[in-house]
């Protein structure tokens, strides 16, 4: 069942792609049914608290699932996508908000918001000044994926809390015959590649992305594919040894291989080099039809045991307080999950691109890409 | 009823002009447009140069400011023209390995006994109930590693390794010419089918051998359905983003996919609309010569 979400969650993705024509979802609803349209990550939810939701609630929710913030940005851009509830990352998020994609959340349709966590709205105030357009639903890191018995196979004293593993030629060649995957996200793995270079993460010059564009290319060979959701199938059947990837998308691995008994143990670390802590936000479109059921929704994630519910069934950390007394142990003690003091020294944010940024930046991963 | 008759024919004549203007011409101007504005963070993301509300000074400042700053980005950075050159290149070997397939299935049809031809015309269209996505995803299952082809050759054991064809230029082509090849095949069959049998038995008549029959009467006579498949499957497959998207390796550049990270992954409508602009009319134009000079030749022989 797992598998073949993934496999059909690809092709809506693409579905969304082939057809530029943004089909929007219906937006128009009756006075008898109440609907709510739902655009988030794949992989991201737990369906029953979905499912409990409409229940209570009445409300059919609408739930669509994207594997890009581009893709996200560009439906938001274009207007009318017929969302009532989108989920950027908080870098992203930050331009949308100045480009007015959003509107302002009527807090006190949203009593829950009392279980927030400090610590996290703080870090979002950055992108969101005064947290009044978004709330916190899930956070993570970004880092290294492995299977076990595959990498110790392959190189017996691989270095698997280090970027060495996929930035350092002389190891990367070694684990390139069992396969390497990376996220196909520029925002998210050129920052880091130039705190593995010793460089300024934060200072995205033409110089800087260069050197990182050199040192990719060194490695470009040994990578198999650059791909932002399919790591999580491959890891856990075993197609793949290595992904550079999302921290709860490597869990949710971990935990298919352990259901599946195949005899791979996938782990995650944050290299020690320092990796890229990111948000995701849960907004309203300015031109949303559903903005009551929408705040309600946002209100009922708010509810610790529901944000609970989804913090286990993903493996991510949330950014509700309140929740965590109801989380699986396992997830809260996971410093990889909830990082340690110790962790979040390493872990570092990014602010959102300027166009012309954005443009370098993704011309190097073009560049990376194709060797062109 | 004379101008009753007139109307219809008015109709007749408007009705494809008119979707022509609604969902070629129209959408081109707005591409066009977009073109020629300059990015912003904005929604949409671009504003535009030309201001009609201002009315004719509007326009005036629109010529004089008017930069084309979109199209000159796209000669500054070479990867538009190559991604172009591998999409020429990718559309032409793969109109032409549909065509050395797709010829035998359409004379094959149109030889067939009539009482069959029903059922394998049913088989070539049959694969269109299936989307379009779902298909070129089962290629996926079929040519991966641990896909139904490798573990076939390997369990008959004619390779050891499992080949890699996934995420290469050779997926790609099997995915055009598996996807586009009834394109091919029913403009073809519906002109071989037409062919004057006579024509042939007099070759054979005349001293022909069966294969110089084909050479000089069959295939000169089915050229105008060759022509006509093989831009059906040529146009398409140039512009095509799917099916590299999915069967391709991340080294095989395209302008259907250059055109899709300008426009989702570097915000820039304008240079996306430009490269847009570039593509249809670096298609069109030397379709209408190639054309021009077809209905010169059919006139001079006429």
């Amino acid at each position: 069942m797992k598998k073949t979400f993934v496999h059909f969650k690809k092709l809506a993705v693409s579905a969304l792609v082939a057809t530029t024509l943004a089909l929007s979802v219906s937006g128009v609803s009756s006075a008898e049914e109440r609907t709510l349209n739902v655009y988030n990550w794949s992989d991201y939810v737990d369906n029953d608290v979905l499912k409990e939701f409409t229940e209570k609630t009445g409300i059919k929710v609408n739930y669509d699932v994207f594997d890009t913030n581009e893709l996200l940005e560009t439906k938001l851009l274009a207007g009318a996508s017929g969302y009532d509830l989108v989920v950027p990352s908080a870098n992203f998020l930050g331009r949308q908000i100045e480009a007015g994609v959003f509107q302002k959340l009527d807090k006190s349709k949203i009593p829950n918001l009392s279980n927030s966590w400090d610590m996290i709205n703080q870090r979002i105030a950055a992108y969101d000044p005064g947290n009044e357009y978004s709330v916190n639903y899930l956070w993570g890191t970004i880092g290294i994926g492995y299977s076990e018995e595959k990498v110790k196979k392959a190189l017996p004293d691989a270095p698997v809390d280090s970027w060495d593993m996929v930035f350092k030629p002389e190891v990367a060649s070694k684990l390139a015959e069992c396969g390497i995957y990376v996220l196909d996200s520029p925002s998210e793995i050129i920052p880091p590649a130039m705190k593995y270079l010793g460089l300024d993460p934060t200072d995205l010059s033409a110089d800087n992305l260069k050197k990182v564009e050199e040192m990719l290319l060194k490695v470009r060979p040994y990578i198999k594919k650059f791909h932002s959701s399919e790591y999580i199938t491959a890891l856990a059947n075993g197609d793949i040894c290595v992904a550079v990837g999302y921290s709860g998308d490597i869990f949710q691995a971990e935990s298919r291989a352990a259901e599946a008994k195949n005899g791979i143990t996938v782990k995650y670390s944050v290299p020690k080099e320092g990796s890229l802590m990111w948000f995701d936000q849960m907004a309203i479109p300015k031109d949303a039809k559903n903005v009551a059921e929408a705040h309600e929704f946002i209100n009922f994630l708010m509810e610790p045991k529901n944000m609970a519910r989804i913090s286990d069934a993903v493996s991510y950390a949330n950014g509700n307080k309140a929740s965590q007394e109801f989380i699986k142990k396992e997830i809260t003690s996971n410093p990889a999950i909830y990082p340690t003091e110790d962790v979040l020294k390493n872990l570092f944010t990014m602010l959102p691109f300027d166009s012309k940024t954005q443009r370098l930046v993704n011309r190097t991963w073009t560049a990376v890409k194709s060797g062109q | 009823m004379q101008r009753q008759f007139d109307w219809g024919r008015f109709l007749l004549i408007a009705i494809p002009f008119l979707w022509l203007l609604i969902f070629f011409l129209l959408p081109f101007a707005i591409v066009v447009k977009i073109s020629l504005s300059d990015t912003a963070n904005a929604l949409p993301p671009y504003v535009p140069t030309l201001n009609l509300s201002e009315g004719w000074s509007g326009i005036t400042s629109f010529f004089s400011q008017l930069d084309l700053e979109s199209f000159a980005w796209l000669l500054d950075d070479k990867i538009y023209f190559l991604s172009y050159l591998n999409s020429l290149k990718i559309a032409f070997i793969s109109t032409l390995l549909t065509l050395l397939i797709g010829y035998p299935m359409a004379y094959g049809l149109a030889k067939a006994p009539q009482r069959w031809r029903t059922v394998l015309l049913m088989l070539v269209i049959l694969p269109f109930w299936t989307s379009f996505l779902i298909r070129v995803y089962a290629w996926i299952g079929i040519l991966k590693p641990e896909g139904l082809l490798n573990m076939g050759l390997m369990s008959i054991g004619l390779i050891d390794q499992p080949l890699a064809i996934i995420n290469t230029p050779t997926a790609v082509y099997i995915g055009i010419v598996y996807s586009y090849l009834p394109f091919l095949v029913l403009p073809l069959y519906a002109t071989l089918e037409k062919l004057d049998q006579t024509l042939i038995e007099a070759a054979l008549d005349l001293g022909c051998s069966p294969i110089q029959a084909f050479w000089k009467v069959t295939f000169p006579l089915s050229l105008p359905g060759v022509v006509a498949g093989c831009f059906l499957v040529f146009i398409p497959a140039m512009g095509e983003f799917v099916i590299p998207d999915l069967l391709g390796g991340s080294d095989t550049i395209m302008i259907g996919k250059t055109l899709w990270s300008e426009f989702f992954g570097n915000r820039d409508w304008p240079v996306a609309s430009a490269v847009a602009v570039v593509l249809l009319l670096s298609l069109v134009v030397p379709i209408v010569i190639f054309q021009r000079i077809q209905e010169r030749q059919r006139e001079a022989e006429a």
